[in-house]
């Protein structure tokens, strides 16, 4: 079907006033952003402010904070992201086979997602606390859990997991309703079990849907930032890229710094999409041939 | 939706019409968005200039009441009204600093952390104290405390308020307190697992800690330019020698590495543990939460590190600065001297615990009645030693509490020259830190 020139100017045209505020407020900053990365400009000295180029992007990435930061902001993108889609799934099936009680179950299985942040952070930091929490009694530890680093970020981890997990349980379960109910009977009726009915059916026709899971939930946990400050403010090697870039640009006011810094989590960002939006091409092309 | 837009024409009649009517609408609301800009047309005359005095929400009251008596004065024209900012200092400096760094003129006072001074002067968010006020907002001040508003020779803010640590322990388990950290973590030994309760999080109390036992040891951080890494050897050593110990003995409490001053104070409230170094604030606060052990409390000058050496603890408090953009600087000079008078320093010390920087005051009845301990704490202040007296100061005590944490991993021989290469680059202002 062949649009008519006019249509497309209609298109533009309607779409114009978005795309001019997105420019506005998305691509201005971050393109002022790269600018004042190549300057040194700390706001407490604006006197010697001066452009040296990508002398700020050297010293970050010649940083051993910096990698440490981005192993530590890897460890728990994967680890959180990992167990959510595993429990996600679980969940996802739950509340799609449920037969009663559906509404309840998932106005239930929502609740943790509804909290803010920095209150899930909070309770679970006095929950695991060895003096005001209930994590330690429970468990029958003797446990000061944000004091080193694996605990530490095993709790970082838990409270991403508590929190986000239905996110992905919801996205899941969009996906789970596109898997045609006939597809399975026809496989039942083949004698195939349920083992390979979720591997063979379920799993491929959801695989768009997990990706689209997968990339918002990843991107999300890479610019991980309020349940550290408040669990450990990046202490016992914690530290998330974003807390590294607070610190830079909002403690010691290092305006070239801490642009430099952003900039790079940007292009990590844009990275981790890309792998994405690779795997996801492949995936609709697929999709379409079978069609 | 889509066979229905391509089975018509490209163009709907009414398109065209719906968009000059979207475009007029949108000139409009963007018309309309400019009334609500901060310029409003005609703004409300104030009959008296109004003064915003920035500081931290003191919960008792009595900054609001200060501000009020000063708002009264018959002789004045102005108002001052507080606005509150958040208890913790490292977020009211946050706060504080983008706006002042983008000439915010709603700034009239600030109640400036002691550590701050040398920053805001230098960036010049800050004006300078002159002539007889200056004189005026000095005269009778703890020397410590004035040195603290200072830099560069010249004061830059009235000295307000004061705080000092001092050792807090029981007298029932304890019958001489400690005089030196020596004495201290072996006495603690005796008394089993977290005896000892002190600040150990990887934040500004890691850095007043390490000041002050460097300082009692006979070292200082930077030299006096405050331009160079200082720490000499061997009282860097000692100093660093004494956190290791501190940290990993058995008597140090498990959760120390997450420690602030609170969780100090309720640790010691719960009874458990011996001894603790804290602000005077604890006082009242076990009192009030835990009678039995505020009974069996006692109070010591902070111990010392070398033997025979007075300890040297860092000194805290507020003092009063004026924004360097105020609308109302003259009226601003008045106000914060109003505020950090004699009267309203007694109110803050009865009322809100909070030492006063004027020494006579500490023999006053009422202000002894509220620091039983007021005569160690003054003796302790009056050789209170200077956190880092740098612009960069900021960068200095990341360093320094990055460095150091947690104090159960610090290797006295080898982390020496590590703190020195991380404050030079601090200095520097080289890299991340």
């Amino acid at each position: 079907m062949k649009r008519i020139p006019a249509e497309y100017r209609l298109g533009w045209l309607l779409v114009a006033p978005a795309v001019s505020a997105m420019l506005v407020v998305t691509a201005w900053p971050v393109l002022y952003a790269f600018w004042l990365s190549l300057f040194r400009y700390d706001l407490r000295f604006p006197g010697q402010r001066a452009f040296i180029g990508l002398d700020n992007y050297l010293s970050v990435l010649g940083s051993e904070v910096w990698w440490q930061s981005l192993g530590n902001t890897l460890i728990i993108t994967v680890g959180s992201v990992a167990v959510e889609l595993l429990l996600g799934f679980a969940l996802a099936l739950l509340m799609h086979r449920a037969l009663f009680g559906r509404r309840t179950v998932r106005t239930a299985i929502l609740i943790p997602y509804g909290i803010i942040t920095v209150v899930a952070a909070l309770a679970w930091k006095f929950a695991f606390d060895p003096t005001t929490g209930f994590v330690n009694a429970l468990l029958g530890l003797e446990q000061a859990w944000l004091t080193e680093r694996g605990s530490a970020l095993f709790v970082i981890i838990f409270t991403e997991v508590w929190k986000t997990t239905p996110f992905m349980a919801l996205l899941l379960m969009a996906g789970l309703t596109l898997v045609p109910d006939d597809l399975l009977r026809a496989a039942l009726v083949d004698g195939a079990s349920a083992v390979q009915r979720f591997f063979r059916i379920t799993l491929p026709v959801m695989k768009p849907a997990i990706l689209v899971a997968l990339l918002f939930r990843t991107l999300d946990a890479f610019r991980i930032f309020d349940t550290v400050f408040v669990q450990t403010r990046g202490a016992q090697s914690t530290e998330s890229v974003s807390i590294v870039g607070y610190h830079t640009l909002i403690t010691r006011l290092n305006l070239g710094l801490g642009s430099a810094v952003s900039v790079l989590i940007f292009v990590c960002v844009v990275i981790i999409a890309l792998l994405f939006v690779k795997g996801f091409g492949t995936a609709l092309a697929r999709g379409k041939e079978e069609r | 939706m889509r066979r229905s837009v391509s089975s018509r024409p490209p163009v709907p009649p009414g398109a065209r019409a719906a968009l000059r009517w979207l475009g007029t609408a949108l000139v409009l609301l963007t018309l309309a968005g400019c009334d609500d800009l901060p310029f409003p047309k005609d703004p409300p005359m104030p009959e008296v200039p109004l003064l915003r005095w920035y500081v931290f929400a003191e919960p008792s009251g009595a900054f609001a009441a200060a501000a009020e008596r000063c708002s009264q004065q018959p002789e004045e024209t102005f108002r001052v009204e507080l606005v509150a900012l958040p208890a913790d200092a490292d977020q009211q400096r946050e706060q504080l600093v983008r706006r002042l760094a983008a000439r915010d003129s709603d700034i009239d006072i600030i109640g400036m952390d002691v550590i701050w001074t040398p920053e805001f002067a230098a960036a010049g968010w800050i004006l300078p104290w002159t002539g007889r006020l200056a004189e005026q907002v000095r005269a009778g001040r703890l020397a410590a405390a004035v040195q603290s508003a200072s830099f560069g020779e010249r004061l830059w803010a009235a000295p307000f308020t004061t705080n000092t640590q001092l050792l807090w322990y029981r007298t029932d388990r304890v019958s001489t307190p400690p005089t030196t950290w020596q004495q201290m973590l072996d006495l603690a030994e005796s008394l089993g697992a977290g005896a000892i309760q002190a600040q150990g999080e990887r934040y500004e109390g890691l850095t007043v800690l390490f000041t002050s036992l460097l300082a009692s040891a006979g070292g200082a951080v930077l030299d006096e330019s405050g331009t160079r890494v200082a720490l000499p050897d061997e009282p860097t050593r000692t100093a660093l020698g004494v956190m290791q110990r501190l940290a990993s003995f058995p008597a140090a409490d498990t959760s120390l590495a997450t420690d602030r001053e609170d969780q100090a104070r309720l640790a010691f409230e719960t009874g458990a543990p011996s001894f603790m170094i804290n602000y005077t604030y604890v006082w009242p606060s076990a009192q009030r939460n835990a009678p039995e052990v505020a009974a069996n409390m006692g109070w010591a000058r902070w111990p010392a590190v070398v033997e025979g050496r007075p300890s040297r603890v860092t000194i805290g408090g507020i003092n009063l600065g004026v924004g360097a953009w105020s609308r109302h600087p003259q009226l601003a000079f008045r106000a914060a001297a109003c505020i950090a008078s004699e009267d309203n320093q007694r109110l803050a010390a009865e009322r809100g615990g909070l030492p006063p920087t004027i020494a006579a005051l500490y023999d006053d009845a009422r202000v002894r009645d509220t620091f039983p301990f007021a005569d160690l704490l003054r003796e302790t202040l009056q050789d209170a030693v200077q956190r880092a007296r740098s612009p960069l100061y900021n960068d200095v005590s990341l360093a320094i509490s990055r460095t150091l944490h947690p104090m159960r991993d610090i290797d006295p021989q080898h982390d020496v020259a590590r703190l020195r290469a991380v404050l030079g680059r601090a200095l520097r202002s080289e890299g991340l830190l």
